[in-house]
């Protein structure tokens, strides 16, 4: 049974290792030039002594790859699903051929077991030989961002995929083993992995664990972003700084007093008198920075509030990163295993 | 008496409509059953059930003594060639044989192989690329080769041209001489059924009509003529299962064990194509029927 559900897998499995041996040649290139950036700029600033502020020129080398592959990366596990998960059973329904295999000396348990444990298995050895491939490409890219927990990279990165490859090729397959078609089936998957990631990504992930909450102390100097805004005439906002958390995951970040509220405009209109007097500017040009250009007055406002009022970053620090992974692995591995459980059921009950 | 396939009650509900019901039947080993009857009639169903493809909603079946379909040992007994002959187009007559040959504890390669030549097939070429003829021939060899004490056929040459049909069918009586398994196969023409079978089972609306080898079917079965009278006036072990009557005549087809001997009948032999159209006909026009003795 095993031979046969290679066989009969070979095709794909040679344009999926062709595809695979055409990006590790594209990556493998691209990889050495920008470890060459890397080593060139590290040497550079560390000449200079500016590490910590010089922006690393690696963000900016094959600038298309860099957009193309997170891209990439996503619907590598959807592809899965839609050739090899969707057809494996739904080929066989849809062409009669399960009829041919069932009456064979194999059981029907088991003809299930093997198709899905031997193209599923393929199927997340593949997608984790692609994550791998481009965590080692990213990894210059990655260290001078430091922002791979970040909702747009986690996902391509780490054991992650394999959870999501495993997933959207269970889901293919029972869609398959519902729809007794191919291209319905594809349809469904394509649908349900999206609606999948999504879910978890937006719904799940945060949850996962409570975050971390630090209060900084409120100065000019905060950050990127920090100064006070204007809304609607009157109203003064104060905009919290731009917090970076290196290789962590920051939900949010706001100016708050210790009960957790922030400053009301009248409060901040009243310790500074000065913002009555730009509120129109204000407005007009929707933010004052407080820092560099600002007006010199700010900051004795700026001293004022820091009394009562602290920058509180709300975050996931970066050792989390890889229970993270392994738990959104968890998650998506837990849900293939279900699906194929139901996948059994639903064949035995609808045909023995 | 062994059988290979008994059934008790063996019922089929899809939903509200009942595919098969309360089909009981013992067909002995050995034999060449033909399943004849009307599409949709149940014959699918039937064999379907034969083979563990399908569970019974009520009654129970058991094929060589066993449930059908549960263990690879009981799978390993039964040949299956399933209607319109499934095969995968892309894989190559030979690998089909490899196939069977990884799938199967008892797989005849020798056979196998002798039955692709001596078909004249080119064992390199895809599935997909023959005939409907050469195809059935393929499946039926898958069958064949893994030397089955019982092989299934559903409909193995309705789709067949009238050559290939009458080669198939040879081919298969080959196999039956050779190496001695039991067949049941299903039609719903009768003249396919007629030069190859010894058994016939008659399904009607989801529902067993008659069983019986076909010699004893045939000469307990007649067709009566005569003046017209009503069926009330024949003897009690008479069965009618058909009559058409005008003004001054009787025509009556009766199953009766013993000779008619009553002098104001013409009687006359049926050949089986009669004997199966006096049942559908019968099944048609009556809508509680009389449950019908199985003889075996």
């Amino acid at each position: 049974m095993t031979r046969l559900t290679l066989r009969q897998f070979r095709t794909e499995a040679v344009v999926g290792l062709v595809l695979l041996g055409a990006l590790a040649i594209l990556l493998a290139v691209s990889g050495v030039n920008l470890m060459n950036v890397n080593d060139a700029f590290r040497s550079a600033c560390k000449a200079a002594r500016d590490c910590a502020t010089a922006s690393n020129p690696v963000v900016n080398v094959d600038k298309p790859l860099q957009s193309a592959l997170p891209f990439l990366a996503t619907i590598a596990p959807a592809l899965v699903g839609l050739f090899l998960g969707a057809p494996l059973i739904a080929r066989e329904l849809e062409t009669g051929t399960f009829r041919l295999a069932w009456a064979q000396s194999v059981t029907r348990r088991r003809w299930l077991a093997v198709k899905l444990g031997v193209v599923g298995t393929a199927a997340m050895a593949f997608s984790e030989l692609f994550t791998w491939m481009v965590d080692w490409w990213a990894g210059p890219i990655d260290a001078a961002n430091k922002n791979r927990f970040g909702l747009a990279n986690f996902g391509f990165h780490g054991v992650a995929p394999i959870g999501y490859a495993a997933f959207a090729f269970a889901l293919g397959a029972t869609a398959g083993v519902l729809f007794r078609r191919t291209v319905p089936a594809m349809g469904v998957t394509l649908v349900g992995f999206a609606a999948a990631r999504l879910a978890v990504t937006y719904w799940a992930r945060p949850h996962f664990a409570s975050p971390a909450r630090e209060s900084l102390p409120l100065t000019t100097g905060s950050g990127p972003g920090f100064g006070f805004g204007g809304a609607n005439g009157a109203s003064v906002v104060l905009n919290p700084p731009h917090v970076d958390v290196p290789n962590g995951w920051v939900y949010s970040t706001a100016v708050l007093d210790k009960a957790g509220h922030a400053p009301t405009s009248p409060y901040m209109l009243h310790a500074c008198p000065v913002l009555d007097q730009v509120s129109e500017q204000l407005a007009a040009s929707g933010g004052l920075p407080t820092s560099g250009g600002g007006p010199a007055q700010f900051h004795g406002c700026i001293n004022k509030l820091s009394a009562t009022f602290h920058t509180v970053v709300t975050y996931q620090p970066a050792g989390r990163f890889w229970p993270f992974q392994w738990a959104e692995m968890g998650i998506f591995l837990a849900a293939a295993l279900a699906l194929c459980g139901f996948s059994y059921w639903w064949l035995r009950r609808r045909y023995a | 008496m062994i059988t290979v396939l008994e059934a008790n009650g063996l019922s089929k509900r899809y939903g509200h409509k009942w595919a098969l019901s309360e089909c009981t039947l013992a067909i002995p080993a050995g034999k060449v059953v033909g399943v004849v009857g009307p599409n949709g009639a149940g014959k699918t169903t039937l064999l379907h059930l034969a083979v563990g493809l399908l569970q019974p909603s009520a009654g129970s079946i058991s094929v060589l003594g066993g449930r059908p379909g549960t263990t690879a040992g009981q799978l390993a007994r039964v040949g299956f060639v399933a209607q319109d002959t499934p095969t995968y187009a892309g894989l190559s007559i030979a690998e089909h044989l490899r196939f069977g040959a990884w799938t199967n504890p008892s797989w005849d390669q020798k056979l196998a192989e002798d039955r692709i030549e001596g078909l004249g097939l080119d064992p390199g070429q895809k599935a997909g690329k023959l005939s409907g003829g050469q195809r059935a021939q393929l499946a039926l060899t898958l069958a064949v080769a893994k030397r089955p004490e019982l092989l299934v056929l559903d409909e193995p040459v309705a789709s067949l041209d009238p050559l290939a049909r009458r080669e198939f069918l040879q081919g298969l009586m080959e196999v039956v001489v050779d190496h001695g398994a039991s067949v049941v196969l299903s039609s719903h023409l009768v003249a396919d059924l007629e030069r190859v079978c010894d058994y016939l089972v008659v399904l009607v609306g989801s529902r067993l009509q008659v069983a019986g080898d076909i010699d004893e079917l045939l000469s307990s079965h007649h067709r009566l003529t005569g003046p017209r009278r009503d069926r009330g006036s024949l003897p009690r072990d008479h069965q009618v299962i058909g009559e058409s009557h005008t003004d001054r005549q009787s025509t009556l087809v009766v199953r009766a064990h013993d000779p008619v001997l009553d002098p104001l009948w013409s009687v006359e032999k049926l050949d089986l194509e009669d004997l199966v159209l006096a049942y559908m006909s019968r099944a048609v026009k009556v809508d509680r029927r009389p449950k019908l003795e199985v003889r075996s």
